[in-house]
């Protein structure tokens, strides 16, 4: 059997059970392994939105108005999809501000003022008071009724009892306690509870549990599921108007001012603010809760047209259907689920009023009473360094304050409304925020006059149009107040203001007073620019989500370790050395040692900026993201990077091939350079040796025939000896002459060459002939080894004529007098001829081998006192010979022991155009012009 | 972040269409008296439309997951 005694007694061990959860949840968050930091978590907080007011209020609206109580349901619903940007925009600024309640957001987007954080504060206060009041009586009432079971007996009317018999009273006095209790234990910078925000997550289980245990009760177990009720409702005529909404424009107006009204109450009633943004852990949490929240409250909802009809057909008048969660288990003996769903009903009046005065006993002390005593500093508190004991204080008396007046409330006005009518008019309160919030948050023109002028005129016409109304209602006030308006004037009837009908109280008050504030708001807001203090809060809040993306992990937690890895990431991008030195800059700028910078956004901004310069800003931003957010990279983002890398990409292969051509171009140049200087050196080497080797013979000409013009007396044989070496230097000379001038021509490619098939063996044998006096003179022999099968050769028959008389002539200018001997043998190859000149001479040393083709230089003139004997330029036109027809010219190593120099040449057989190739190949220096290619 | 702007995108069309499918005048199309298998024709369709609204909007936030 239930008696008071276990009603209240369960109802404290629920209470203890909560307190247990929160204490819990606060040892966890003290060790740093936080409960609450689970989307879902989050989202079950959330339904701190349905309190008493949705767990007995629906079912008596829904036994009112039928379908009527969905709006409040579906404005949340459509608000938390827009929530995903808006809620999420509020949450960066609180986080970024370290804003601890509406009032101080308000007031620090419009320059921080106390004003205006002051008149939000009594503007919140005022208008949630009526609802708290609500949360009173459904406890009281639902305790009244339960403790008095199994008789069903209605609350008598509490403004009947004695102040101290009403268990109302009670309720408050034990919610104060218990709220500070929870609330105000300790005091915590960021005004998080951790504790409390496990508790709620906790009731909003339990209350929805109990409500669907109700829920399947009444449809399955009192009746046969729901389209039993529902045929059954259809049949009686009171009911069936309950199944649909009212077709007129005053129905469907209301219900859309419904939709809006609790759209903006889900964002802006103090306890939501509080729990949605102020003890959100992760606005990352907020994907989960904007689909788990609605489809809370789309099961809650589900059974409450069953229970409301069942408990018509059921009660047939007689029991408030506010009660009829309660009552219907009662009646039909079911008293364990009976005191189920009043823990319910508890758990939704508890978590309700815990989280509003939390909420608001913050703002009365931070945005109010704090404000006011600093001012003044009546107590000296400017001058005490502790303030935190007071701060307490202030806040617990707040609690108790805020809930008395609920009280007050209650006992004046509040048994002339349903539970709904009354959470509405707090709804329309909360509602005069929207503007200079959603306002403050999107648009940078608004301004502290404005805020305050908008608030004040919405808060002015929601008390005249609703508030007072509802003290009239009560009796409280006069009623000719609402019959006749204000002073007797009719056009300043409250709830037919300027003569306007056609609309719901509700939707009359939110016209009229959203009009008076959003048209001062902007209008006052108009009138003069934002001063700089404003457009700096302006700019701060409307472009949060911008500056804050780069920034939105930063408030979390395990800041040390981010900072190594963005630079770490920087490192990757910008070179470890310079991303370490531009951190230490930016470590140095702000006064700290790197090891000490914590990754706020700052530094987050500060590491994409320098990213994006190296990567571009797409890709700065999405590399940063993935150190600092845990975010898995999208296929756009990695599309843009790839997008921007390609372009990168292509530019840099331009560049590069810019570079390698470049490149060449110096390395081309630098060759020519160095070519041009050798050449240059060559010249100058060439001019002092031509001059040098003309000098000899001159000299030597010279000093004869000085000789024999200054001294007559020189005999004939001595004179004819003179001019015999006279004659022979002149030889020598224009034999020189001529040979220079041969080389220039062979050198500079104007030599006359004639091409045609030449017979080698007869070129030889002429040479030969031609040599053999000079040969017979010195005694040399002389030897011709020609095979007999010798092809032609294309080439010039004089020039190789003047080659075979250069060798031949040298062999025999070094073969030693009277045994000499030189050796010529010619033979082929499928390819070439090859045709050697061996002496038996001294030899060439194998270090001048190839010296001796220099020009000027002779073999064998080591020795001092040796006269030249050639004008060292015969191998060297020879070789150019040579190779101008294709062939090579080189000296050997002699074949075997007393051989002397043994030099070789070949040349190509003159097969069709091959000739014509070589021409072009043998010509002298080709090869270093092609140096470098 | 282009995926970002999407999901918002995408949201903002969705709560459109909520404003739509709960308001005036769709919501009159199915305001009579009617019952589908039992149900007020009403009643079914705000919490069928309801429910898959949710599920529109728990596949377009959940979906960056996958």
């Amino acid at each position: 059997m239930l008696s008071g005694w276990t009603v209240i007694l369960a109802s404290f061990a629920y209470l203890g059970i909560l307190f247990a959860i929160a204490w819990v949840a606060d040892r966890r968050a003290d060790q740093g392994r936080s409960l609450i930091a689970n989307p879902t978590i989050y989202a079950l907080s959330l339904a701190v939105y349905c309190t008493t007011w949705t767990f007995y209020g629906s079912v008596g609206r829904a036994a009112a108005s039928g379908v009527g109580f969905l709006p409040i349901y579906l404005g949340p619903t459509l608000m938390m999809v827009l929530g995903w940007s808006v809620i999420r925009k509020i949450i960066h600024v609180v986080k970024a501000n370290r804003i601890t309640s509406i009032a101080d957001f308000v007031a620090s987007r419009y320059g921080k003022s106390q004003l205006l954080g002051g008149a939000v504060t009594v503007i919140a206060v005022v208008g949630v008071i009526p609802y708290i009041a609500l949360q009173l009586k459904a406890v009281s009432n639902s305790f009244t009724i339960l403790a008095a079971a199994p008789a069903i007996v209605m609350p008598a009317q509490h403004s009947a009892v004695p102040l101290l018999h009403d268990s109302a009273l009670y309720v408050a006095v034990i919610m104060a306690l218990f709220t500070i209790l929870f609330g105000t234990r300790h005091l915590d910078a960021t005004e998080r509870h951790e504790g409390m925000v496990a508790a709620i997550a906790f009731e909003s289980v339990v209350k929805l549990v109990s409500f669907v245990a109700v829920g399947l009760f009444v449809t399955y177990g009192l009746y046969d599921g729901f389209a039993d009720i529902f045929a059954r409702a259809r049949a009686l005529p009171g009911l069936e108007r309950l199944l649909t909404t009212a077709d007129t424009a005053v129905g469907y107006g209301s219900w859309a001012t419904l939709t809006f009204l609790s759209m903006l109450s889900v964002l802006l009633l103090p306890r939501q603010f509080q729990i949605a943004v102020v003890e959100n852990v992760n606005p990352a949490h907020l994907k989960r809760a904007v689909w788990l929240f609605p489809l809370y409250l789309f099961i809650i909802n589900l059974f409450v047209l069953p229970i409301a009809l069942g408990g018509l057909m059921h009660f047939a008048g007689g029991v408030d259907a506010d009660t009829f969660v309660l009552t219907l288990p009662m009646d039909n003996r079911s008293e364990g689920l009976a005191l189920f769903a009043y823990i319910g009903g508890l758990s939704a009046a508890t978590g309700m009023i815990i989280v509003e005065t939390i909420a608001l006993s913050t703002m009365v002390c931070n945005d109010l009473v704090m404000p006011l005593l600093l001012r003044r500093d009546w107590f000296g508190l400017r001058a005490r360094a502790d303030l935190s004991g007071l701060l307490l204080t202030i806040r617990r008396w707040a609690i108790v304050a805020i809930l008395m007046l609920g009280y007050a409330y209650f006992r004046l006005a509040g048994e002339a409304y349903a539970l709904v009518s009354i959470g509405l008019i707090s709804f329309a309160a909360v509602a005069q925020f929207a503007p200079v919030l959603i306002g403050g948050l999107y648009w940078k023109g608004g301004t502290r006059s404005g805020a305050l002028a908008g608030l004040l005129a919405g808060f002015a016409v929601w008390l005249y149009t609703l508030l007072l109304p509802s003290f009239a209602k009560s009796g409280w006030l006069p009623a000719d107040f609402m019959t006749a308006g204000l002073f007797g004037v009719e056009l300043l009837r409250p709830q037919q203001l300027f003569g306007l009908t056609g609309l719901d109280e509700i939707g009359h008050c939110l016209l009229w007073s959203l009009l008076a504030n959003i048209g001062a708001y902007v209008g006052v807001s108009l009138l003069r620019p934002p001063d700089v203090r404003e457009a700096r809060q302006a700019s701060l809040f409307v472009d949060a989500l911008r500056l804050e993306d780069a920034g939105r992990w930063a408030s979390g937690g395990g800041t040390t370790a981010q900072v190594s890895e963005l630079l770490a990431l920087a490192g990757r991008f910008l070179g470890p050395e310079k991303a370490r030195a531009a951190f230490e800059q930016f470590a140095r700028e702000r006064g700290v040692a790197l090891a000490r910078l914590t990754a706020n956004a700052e530094l987050v901004r500060f590491a994409e900026s320098q990213l994006a310069g190296a990567i571009g800003s797409a890709s700065a931003r999405v590399m940063v993201a993935s150190v600092v957010e845990e975010e898995p990279l999208g296929l756009d983002e990695v599309m843009n990077i790839l997008d921007e890398a390609s372009q990168v990409r292509a530019y840099s292969q331009e560049l590069e091939r810019k570079s390698r051509e470049l490149t060449r171009a110096t390395a081309d140049l630098r060759d020519a350079n160095e070519r041009l200087r050798e050449l240059d050196r060559m010249k100058d080497d060439f001019i002092s040796t031509v001059t040098h080797e003309l000098r000899t013979p001159l000299t030597s000409i010279r000093a004869f025939s000085e000789m024999l013009h200054e001294d007559p007396r020189i005999e004939l044989a001595e004179r004819t000896r003179f001019l015999g070496i006279i004659v022979g230097e002149t030889e020598r000379l224009s034999r020189l002459i001529n040979q220079i001038l041969d080389l220039a021509k062979l050198e500079s490619g104007r030599a006359d060459w004639t091409s045609v098939e030449v017979d080698l063996a007869e070129v030889i044998r002429a040479a030969s002939a031609s040599l053999s006096q000079l040969y017979k003179d010195k005694g040399v022999a002389l030897a011709l080894d020609i095979d007999a099968r010798l092809p032609g050769v294309m080439a010039d028959r004089d020039r190789l004529m003047q080659v075979m008389i250069n060798l031949l002539s040298n062999a025999v200018k070094f073969a030693p007098a009277a045994q000499g001997r030189v050796k010529v043998s010619a033979g082929g190859t499928a390819a070439e001829v090859r045709v050697t000149v061996v002496d038996n001479g001294p030899g060439i040393r194998a270090a001048e081998r190839e010296t001796i083709f220099e020009k000027f230089r002779q073999g064998g003139q080591d020795v001092l006192t040796d006269k030249p004997r050639g004008t060292g330029l015969g191998l060297p036109i020879s070789r150019q010979i040579i190779e101008y027809f294709g062939g090579r010219l080189w000296l050997e190593a002699p074949g075997e022991p007393g051989e002397g120099a043994r030099f070789v040449f070949t040349l190509p057989l003159s097969t069709g155009d091959n000739a014509e190739q070589e021409h072009a190949g043998g010509a002298s220096g080709e090869e270093d012009t092609d140096r470098g290619r | 972040m282009y995926r970002s702007r999407l999901t918002t995108q995408r949201l903002a069309a969705i709560f459109l269409l909520g404003c739509l499918l709960f308001n005036y005048p769709v919501l009159a199309l199915f305001n009579k008296a009617v019952a589908v298998f039992g149900f007020p024709v009403l009643y079914a369709y705000v919490f069928l439309a309801w429910l898959g609204f949710i599920v529109l909007v728990a596949l377009v936030v959940e979906r960056r997951q996958d």
